[in-house]
C-alpha cells in the first residue's frame, strides 16, 4: 500500500478547492469568507508539508511517477508561502476594483495545487498534467480585471503563446518517450545515452517550453506585455510563484533524466542564462511603468538562477534555490511597496509617481531603498549573497565567462535600480498616497525588508537548509 | 584581548544612525541629531587613540584579531589591525567628527538622514581597513557606496544626479572583477582568509590574472588615469562634508588595498606589473597637475591635485622599497589631512559667497586674515613644504623611487614643481589681489566651529611635519615585514 500521507498536501488543497466551489456557489455573498478559508487552507497545507515530508530523504509514489525528496518540500513549501502572501495583501487591491470574488482564491489554490504537482512530478505525464493545471489558473488570472482591456489582452497572449510552448514541450516529451520507451524520469535517466543524436531535439523542445515557463531571453516575449496587463496582484503572483515551481521542474529534468546528456544541454542553459542577464539588464533601461520594469528585472534574475543550474553539480543547484528563496522575498517587498502607491482608490504604477517619494514616506522610500539595492546585489543585503553563492558555484566550474558577463551585467542592472532611487530621493515631491494600508501589508514589506537587510548576521540558516538538497 | 575592540569600532556609528533613525527629523538646525552624531563619533575616536596606544608597535602580526565563524565552512568574520591599518582607522576617526561639526553651514534640509549617512559611512570605512578576509573586506568596500551614493545624490550641487551615477557606475564595475577574483582565490586556495593566504602563498600562475581583477577595482577607487574622471565630478557636486570623507578616507580605501592585498597575496604579479603602475603613476602626476593649472573651480582644482596626489602614492607602494611604502602611507594620511583642510576651506567661502570659481574671489587676505593664514598653511602642506606632513610622504616616496628607478623619480619630481605651481596659484589668485568683487568686503572671517576645525586639521599636519616619528614607528615593523615576505616570496619563485 502507498505511504499517502506523503501527499496528503496535496489531497487536503485539492479537497479545499472543491470545497469553496461549493460554498461560493450556494451561500451568497462569499467572497471574505471564501477569502479567509482558502488562506487556513494554505497554512494548514502548509503545516502538513513540513510535518510529513520535509524530514523524507527520497520516497517515491505510484509506481515512482511521484518523487518527494528535500528539494520537492521545500520548494512547496515557498510555493505555498508565497501563494499565501499574494492573496493575503490582495484584498484591498481587489476591492478597489471591485473584483474580491471567490473565482481568485480558487485559482490561486488550482495553481497552487498544479505547481506542488509539477514540483513533485517524476513522470513526464505527471509533470504535463501539474503544468496545466496551474497555466490553466494562470490564464483565468491574468485576465481577472475582465473589464480592462490590457487585463484581457495580457490573458490572451498568455495563453497563446503559453499554449505554443505547452505543443512544444509535448512534442519533446513524445520525442524522448520515443527514444526511451518509458515516460518515468528514472527510467528515461537510465536508457539515454549521448549517442543519440535525434534524441537532443527532443531535449531541446522540452527545454524551450521550460524556458518559455520561467521567461527566459529569447522566450520572454509574453513577459513585459503580461506582466503589465494583469492585476498588480496577479503580477506579483507571476513573478514569485510560478517561477519556483517552473525552476524545480527544470532541475529536476536537466539533473534527473538528463543527467548523462549534460555536454547535450550545457551550452543550452549557459546561453540562455547569459542571454536572460544581459536583455533583462538593457531593456529594462528605458521603461516608464514599474509592472513591466520588474518584468525585464525578472527576466534578468532567471538568468542569474539559470547560471546556478549550469554548472551542473550539487552547489550550483542549491546556489539557484538560494537565490530563488532571496528573489521570493526581495519580489514580495517590491510588490507590497507597489500596491502602496496607492490615493482615493487609483493605483499608480509609472515610475515618475515615484517622484520625491522620500519626502512625503521616508520609511516606504527607505524600504523600497533597501529593497531596490538588494535587486541590484549591493553587499551587504541580501540581493548580493544571492548572486554570491550563485558566482561562487559558477566559478567552482571555472566558468569564467558566463561568471564574469553575469557580473557585468549586474552593473548595468544597478543603472535601472539607481534610476528609481535617483527618482525617489533626488528628485521634486508630488502629492502624497493614502496611508491607510491592510495591516497584512504593512506587516509583508516590514518582515521582508527586515529579511533583506538583516539576512548577513545570518546566513548559515538558509544554506543548511538548502545544503539537503542533492540531486545529483 | 577579550573585548572585541575592533567590532566595537565598526558597530558603534551603526548603534548610533540607529540612535538618529528613531529621533525626529526637524527642519533647520537640528541640534539633538547633531549632539548625538558627534557623541558617537567621538567616542569612537577615542576608542581608536585607546586602540593606538595598547598596540604594540614591535609586532608584526596583526592585533586585536577577532576570528568568529560566519558563514559554515567558507566565511569567517575576521578582523585585526597591523601597523598600516591602524594609522588609516585613526585617521577615518579623526575625520569623521570634523566633518560633523562642518555640517552645520553646508547640509540645509534632511540634517538627521544625512548624519545617519555619514554615520554608516563610518562604519564601513573602519571595516574596509581592519577587514582580514577578502569576502569581509569586499562587503565592507562596496556597501560604502550605498551613503556615498545618497550623500551626493541627495545633497549635492547642480549636476549631482549625473556625478552620483557615475561614482556609483565606475566603482560598481571596477569592483565585480575583484568579486571574481575573490571566489576564484577560494577555489584555488581553500580560504579567503587573508592571514593564511599570506603563508599558503597564491601560484605564481594565476598571480597575473588576479592582480589585474583586483588593479580594476583599487585602479578605479583610487583613482588612477585614465580612470579617475568620476572624482572630480564627485568631488565637485558632493556637499563639503562629502568631499571632505571622499578624498580623506574612501579614497585610501584602495592604496590601502593595494598594500595589503595586492603586494601581500600577489607578489610576483606586482613586480611584473610595476611597470605599468609606473607609467600609470607618472601620467597622473603630471597630467593631472596640468589639468589642475587650468581649473577655474576650486573643488575641481582640488580634486584633480588628490588624483596626482594618490599617483604619488601608487609609485611609492609599487616601488617595493622600505622608503617608498612608508612614503606612500605618511603619504596618505597626510593627503588625508590635507585635502579635508582644502575642500573645508573651500567650504567656508562657499557657504559665504556660493561660488566655488577662482574668479569670484581675489583680495580675500584684507578682509579675512584668519582665513587665509590657514589656507596657506595647507596650500602649502599640499605642495609637500618641508615642515609639513606633505613633505615627508613626498619625500620619502621620491627617495624610494630614486632606488628603484632613476628616470621616473625624475619625472614624478617635476610633479612636485608643478604641484606647487597649481596650488599657489590658486592661492594668489583667491587671496591676494585686488579686492574687486564688492561681495567680498561684507564676508565675515572664520566662525568658532569653523576655526576648530580648521585648526584641529593644521596641528597634526605641522607636527607630524616636523615629528614623523609616532607615524613612522607605527608602521616601520609591519612593512618591513611586508617586504621580507615579498623579497621571500620572489626569491623563492
Amino acid at each position: 500500500m502507498e505511504n499517502l500521507n506523503l501527499i496528503l498536501p496535496e489531497i487536503f488543497i485539492s479537497l479545499s478547492i472543491m470545497f469553496l466551489l461549493i460554498l461560493g456557489v450556494f451561500k451568497n455573498d462569499s467572497s471574505k469568507i471564501t477569502f479567509n478559508l482558502s488562506l487556513i487552507a494554505i497554512l494548514i497545507t502548509t503545516i502538513i508539508t513540513f510535518n510529513e515530508t520535509f524530514s523524507v530523504t527520497r520516497e517515491t509514489l505510484f509506481n515512482e511517477s511521484v518523487v518527494l525528496d528535500s528539494m520537492s518540500s521545500l520548494m512547496k513549501i515557498i510555493t505555498l508561502i508565497g501563494g499565501f502572501l499574494v492573496l493575503v495583501i490582495s484584498s484591498t487591491y481587489l476591492k478597489t476594483f471591485k473584483i474580491y470574488n471567490i473565482e481568485y482564491p480558487v485559482l490561486i489554490l488550482s495553481s497552487i495545487l498544479g505547481m506542488m504537482v509539477m514540483i513533485s512530478s517524476n513522470d513526464l505525464i505527471v509533470f504535463y498534467m501539474g503544468l496545466e493545471l496551474q497555466s490553466l489558473a494562470l490564464y483565468v488570472l491574468a485576465t481577472y480585471k475582465r473589464d480592462q482591456l490590457k487585463s484581457s489582452e495580457a490573458g490572451l497572449k498568455y495563453f497563446v503563446l503559453s499554449a505554443l510552448s505547452s505543443g512544444l514541450l509535448l512534442y519533446g516529451c513524445s520525442l524522448v518517450y520515443g527514444f526511451s520507451g518509458s515516460t518515468n524520469f528514472d527510467i528515461i535517466s537510465n536508457q539515454l545515452n549521448s549517442e543519440e543524436y535525434v534524441l537532443t531535439f527532443g531535449i531541446v523542445f522540452i527545454l524551450v517550453g521550460l524556458a518559455f515557463k520561467i521567461s527566459a531571453v529569447p522566450f520572454h516575449m509574453w513577459a513585459p506585455d503580461v506582466y503589465e496587463g494583469s492585476p498588480t496582484t496577479v503580477t506579483l503572483f507571476f513573478t514569485i510563484v510560478p517561477k519556483v515551481a517552473a525552476l524545480t521542474v527544470f532541475i529536476r529534468f536537466l539533473y534527473v533524466p538528463f543527467l548523462n546528456l549534460i555536454d547535450q544541454w550545457q551550452m543550452i542553459i549557459v546561453f540562455l542564462s547569459i542571454a536572460s542577464m544581459v536583455f533583462g539588464a538593457v531593456a529594462a533601461i528605458g521603461q516608464t511603468n514599474i509592472k513591466r520594469l520588474i518584468a525585464y528585472s525578472s527576466i534578468g534574475h532567471v538568468g542569474y538562477t539559470l547560471a546556478g543550474l549550469a554548472t551542473a553539480s550539487n552547489e550550483g543547484i542549491q546556489s539557484s534555490i538560494i537565490y530563488i528563496s532571496i528573489y521570493v522575498v526581495m519580489n514580495l517587498a517590491l510588490f507590497s511597496c507597489l500596491l502602496m502607491l496607492r490615493r482615493k482608490d487609483q493605483y499608480y504604477e509609472n515610475i515618475d509617481d515615484l517622484s520625491g517619494l522620500s519626502k512625503n514616506h521616508p520609511l516606504l522610500s527607505l524600504c523600497l531603498l533597501v529593497i531596490l539595492f538588494s535587486l541590484a546585489g549591493i553587499p551587504p543585503l541580501a540581493g548580493f549573497f544571492a548572486k554570491f553563492y550563485v558566482f561562487k558555484a559558477v566559478l567552482e566550474q571555472s566558468m569564467y565567462f558566463l561568471a564574469i558577463v553575469g557580473l557585468l551585467s549586474t552593473v548595468v542592472a544597478a543603472f535601472y535600480y539607481l534610476r528609481i532611487i535617483k527618482i525617489m530621493y533626488f528628485d521634486k515631491e508630488k502629492d502624497k498616497y493614502d496611508n491607510d494600508h491592510s495591516l497584512w501589508l504593512k506587516l509583508s514589506l516590514t518582515v521582508s525588508t527586515i529579511l533583506i537587510l538583516l539576512y548577513f548576521i545570518f546566513p548559515s540558516q538558509l544554506i543548511e537548509v538548502v545544503s539537503r538538497i542533492n540531486i545529483i | 584581548m577579550n573585548f572585541p575592540i575592533l567590532s566595537s569600532l565598526i558597530l558603534l556609528p551603526i548603534v548610533g544612525a540607529l540612535f538618529l533613525f528613531f529621533t525626529k527629523d526637524k527642519d533647520g538646525n537640528n541640534l539633538t541629531a547633531k549632539y548625538v552624531a558627534l557623541f558617537t563619533t567621538v567616542v569612537n575616536f577615542l576608542i581608536s587613540i585607546y586602540l593606538w596606544i595598547s598596540f604594540d608597535q614591535s609586532m608584526s602580526t596583526f592585533q586585536f584579531v577577532e576570528d568568529r565563524t560566519w558563514i559554515e565552512g567558507f566565511i569567517n568574520y575576521k578582523v585585526g589591525v597591523d601597523g598600516i591599518s591602524i594609522l588609516f582607522i585613526i585617521l577615518t576617526t579623526f575625520i569623521t567628527p570634523l566633518c560633523i561639526i562642518s555640517v552645520n553651514n553646508s547640509v540645509k534640509n534632511r540634517l538627521r538622514d544625512f548624519l545617519i549617512a555619514i554615520l554608516i559611512m563610518e562604519s564601513f570605512m573602519i571595516g574596509v581597513f581592519c577587514a582580514l578576509d577578502l569576502v569581509v573586506f569586499y562587503l565592507f568596500f562596496e556597501a560604502g557606496l550605498i551613503p556615498m551614493f545618497l550623500i551626493i545624490g541627495i545633497w549635492g550641487g547642480a549636476r549631482r544626479v549625473y556625478s552620483a551615477f557615475k561614482f556609483f557606475l565606475y566603482t560598481l564595475l571596477g569592483s565585480v572583477l575583484m568579486l571574481v577574483a575573490i571566489i576564484s582565490i577560494y577555489w584555488i586556495t581553500g580560504t579567503t582568509d587573508v592571514v593564511q593566504l599570506y603563508e599558503i602563498g597564491i601560484d605564481v600562475k594565476y598571480q597575473n590574472l588576479l592582480w589585474l581583477a583586483f588593479f580594476s577595482s583599487f585602479a578605479v577607487k583610487t583613482p588612477m588615469w585614465p580612470v579617475h574622471t568620476w572624482l572630480p565630478d564627485a568631488h565637485v557636486e558632493a556637499p563639503t562634508a562629502g568631499s571632505v570623507l571622499l578624498a580623506a578616507i574612501l579614497l585610501k580605501m584602495a592604496g590601502y588595498g593595494f598594500i595589503r592585498f595586492s603586494l601581500g597575496l600577489f607578489p610576483v604579479a606586482s613586480e611584473v606589473f610595476t611597470p605599468l603602475i609606473y607609467t600609470l603613476s607618472v601620467i597622473a602626476i603630471i597630467f593631472t597637475s596640468l589639468i589642475a593649472l587650468i581649473q577655474e573651480d576650486m573643488k575641481k582644482l582640488i580634486a584633480y591635485s588628490s588624483v596626482a596626489h594618490m599617483g604619488f602614492v601608487t609609485l611609492g607602494i609599487f616601488t617595493l622599497q622600505q622608503q617608498g611604502i612608508e612614503g606612500s602611507i605618511i603619504q596618505m594620511i597626510s593627503h588625508g589631512l590635507v585635502s579635508a583642510a582644502l575642500f573645508l576651506t573651500v567650504g567656508v567661502v562657499y557657504d559665504r559667497m556660493h561660488s566655488r570659481l577662482i574668479s569670484t574671489y581675489g583680495g580675500l587676505v584684507s578682509v579675512i586674515p584668519k582665513y587665509s593664514i590657514l589656507f596657506m598653511l595647507f596650500a602649502l602642506a599640499s605642495l609637500g613644504l618641508p615642515g609639513t606632513s606633505g613633505f615627508i610622504g613626498e619625500f620619502l616616496i621620491l627617495m624610494g623611487a630614486f632606488k628603484d628607478n632613476f628616470l621616473v623619480a625624475v619625472i614624478a619630481s617635476i610633479g612636485v614643481i608643478l604641484g606647487a605651481a597649481y596650488m599657489l596659484w590658486l592661492y594668489k589668485r583667491v587671496v591676494f589681489g585686488k579686492l574687486l568683487n564688492e561681495d567680498l568686503k561684507k564676508i565675515l572671517d572664520l566662525n568658532r566651529s569653523e576655526y576648530f576645525i580648521l585648526s584641529c586639521l593644521a596641528a597634526p599636519i605641522l607636527f607630524f611635519g616636523f615629528y614623523p616619528d609616532p607615524l613612522i614607528n607605527t608602521i616601520e615593523v609591519s612593512v618591513t615585514d611586508l617586504i621580507n615576505m615579498h623579497n621571500t616570496n620572489i626569491a623563492s619563485k
